[in-house]
């Protein structure tokens, strides 16, 4: 119990959100290198998996991909990142580490989602005279959606995951107070900052999932025609 | 011959004071400290996994008989996979202090989502006409849960094991937290001392021992599921 209220007096003092190492900080940087990661990790992964999907190739490459970043140990890309000229670039190391573990669930769920698009309403599609571009964007595209998104959800927990590992080798985010909790041997500290960890991940898994109902192309058909 | 041999040590000892990524002295001179890491990681792994089994099945049977609790349970273990592993071993730290079971509690926690998944896959991908048979033929229950639903959920239910394998041997290194990560802990130690050869050799085992989990998973597999070759024989056959 004490802890529990050690963790709520350290996260309801104000000098603790503020200045260099503060939450406030914390919080920024774990959110700005986890919105740059999952952002170039989309970029990447989305087009080379929905094209590949489109065109039927590279299955065994999206399942080898998804297997290979369950195996690969973050805290182990992240400390060989460390031992490289990579440690004095700033968030650059975390970066790239969020991205290569983002890159997975994105590639599997896009590809997976556009093959399992039912191959009659593809052949439908083509058969009114729909071309290559049109069966993509209007069929292929909107019947894909709902494990297109699956993948951004597990790739933006995994991605805000891995920033907070990040900090075990001395890259910010909220991890840091958790470590700087660890170092300092003071346990209400690192109850809070993982606390702060776990609900920044629920919020993000919160948020996409609100994002998901809200966006959904299948979504807007059902009110005009009931 | 002695100047040769002088030459090679020379040789080796230089890739530490070198401080070269791959390194046989290494190996050599580390080989205990390496083999007892590599073994606690083993048992840490080992441990999360046939615990996170034991604790998923009753889930599993659970939310198959009770459906209102299919919800909640799904919700909780989903919950549960999305809080990041530093924060999970962190939040247990009160209740187990710096100790191996506060990492094997967090892996176990991690594990459910994937076993709970694929166990009720699998128990529900078993065909109703099998399960009318066994109640047709007298089986109880239990010996239908054991002797004819089971052995069909199988190859889902390793198809999970071995999942939930190969993302507890990753996760284990974030153990070093706590001093308790197996291979983890050299990978800490090593990136603190600026140690290539350490951390790029306590990584690459940490990758081979999950492939070689993952191999010896579908081996064992392959043995308590011999219907299944049987029959990918009779297609190839034909």
């Amino acid at each position: 119990m004490s802890v529990v209220s050690g963790a709520w007096t350290w996260l309801t003092t104000g000098a603790n959100w503020s200045g260099e190492g503060g939450a406030w900080h914390r919080l920024g940087e774990h959110v700005y290198v986890s919105g740059v990661a999952l952002v170039l990790a989309c970029a990447i992964a989305l087009p080379v998996a929905l094209w590949l999907g489109h065109i039927g190739k590279g299955g065994a490459l999206a399942v080898n991909i998804s297997n290979a970043g369950r195996a690969v140990p973050v805290f182990a890309v992240l400390a060989l990142f460390m031992l490289t000229p990579l440690r004095s670039a700033g968030y650059v190391p975390t970066i790239i580490a969020l991205v290569l573990f983002a890159v997975p669930p994105l590639l599997t769920n896009a590809y997976v989602g556009m093959r399992e698009v039912d191959r009659a309403v593809v052949e439908a599609a083509r058969g009114m005279g729909m071309s290559g571009g049109q069966v993509f964007l209007r069929v292929e595209l909107p019947l894909a959606y709902p494990l297109l998104m699956t993948g951004l959800r597990s790739a933006a927990v995994q991605v805000v995951a891995t920033a907070t590992i990040a900090s075990m080798v001395g890259q910010g985010g909220l991890g840091r107070i958790i470590t700087a909790g660890f170092n300092t041997y003071n346990t209400p500290q690192v109850v809070a900052g993982a606390l702060l960890a776990a609900l920044l991940a629920l919020v993000v898994e919160g948020l996409l999932v609100a994002a998901d109902r809200l966006l959904s192309p299948l979504r807007r058909t059902v009110p005009s025609s009931g | 011959m002695s100047t040769g041999w002088a030459g090679t040590e020379r040789a080796a000892g230089s890739c530490l004071a070198a401080n070269d990524w791959i390194c046989g002295e290494y190996i050599r001179s580390r080989s205990q400290e390496l083999t007892e890491a590599t073994v606690q990681h083993v048992w840490i792994t080992v441990a999360s996994v046939l615990i996170g089994v034991a604790v998923a099945f009753p889930l599993a049977l659970l939310a198959r008989a009770r459906p209102r609790f299919a919800g909640p349970v799904l919700g909780l273990t989903t919950l549960l996979y999305t809080i990041p592993s530093l924060a999970m071993f962190s939040l247990l730290l009160p209740f187990f202090g710096l100790s191996a079971a506060l990492v094997v509690t967090g892996l176990v926690l991690y594990s459910l989502t994937i076993l709970v998944r694929n166990i009720m896959a699998g128990l529900e991908a078993v065909p109703a006409e099998a399960r009318e048979a066994a109640r047709g033929m007298g089986y109880g229950p239990a010996r239908l849960l054991w002797e004819v639903e089971l052995p069909l959920a199988l190859p889902a239910l390793m198809a999970g094991i071995r999942i939930a394998t190969v993302s507890t041997i990753a996760l284990t290194t974030v153990g070093a937290l706590v001093g308790k990560g197996g291979l983890g802990n050299l990978i800490d130690d090593g990136v603190q001392t600026t140690f290539k050869a350490q951390v790029l050799t306590a990584s690459v085992l940490c990758v081979l021992l999950a492939a070689v989990a993952d191999l010896l998973l579908l081996g064992v597999q392959r043995l308590l599921t011999p219907w299944t070759r049987v029959r990918t024989a009779e297609v190839k056959v034909r």
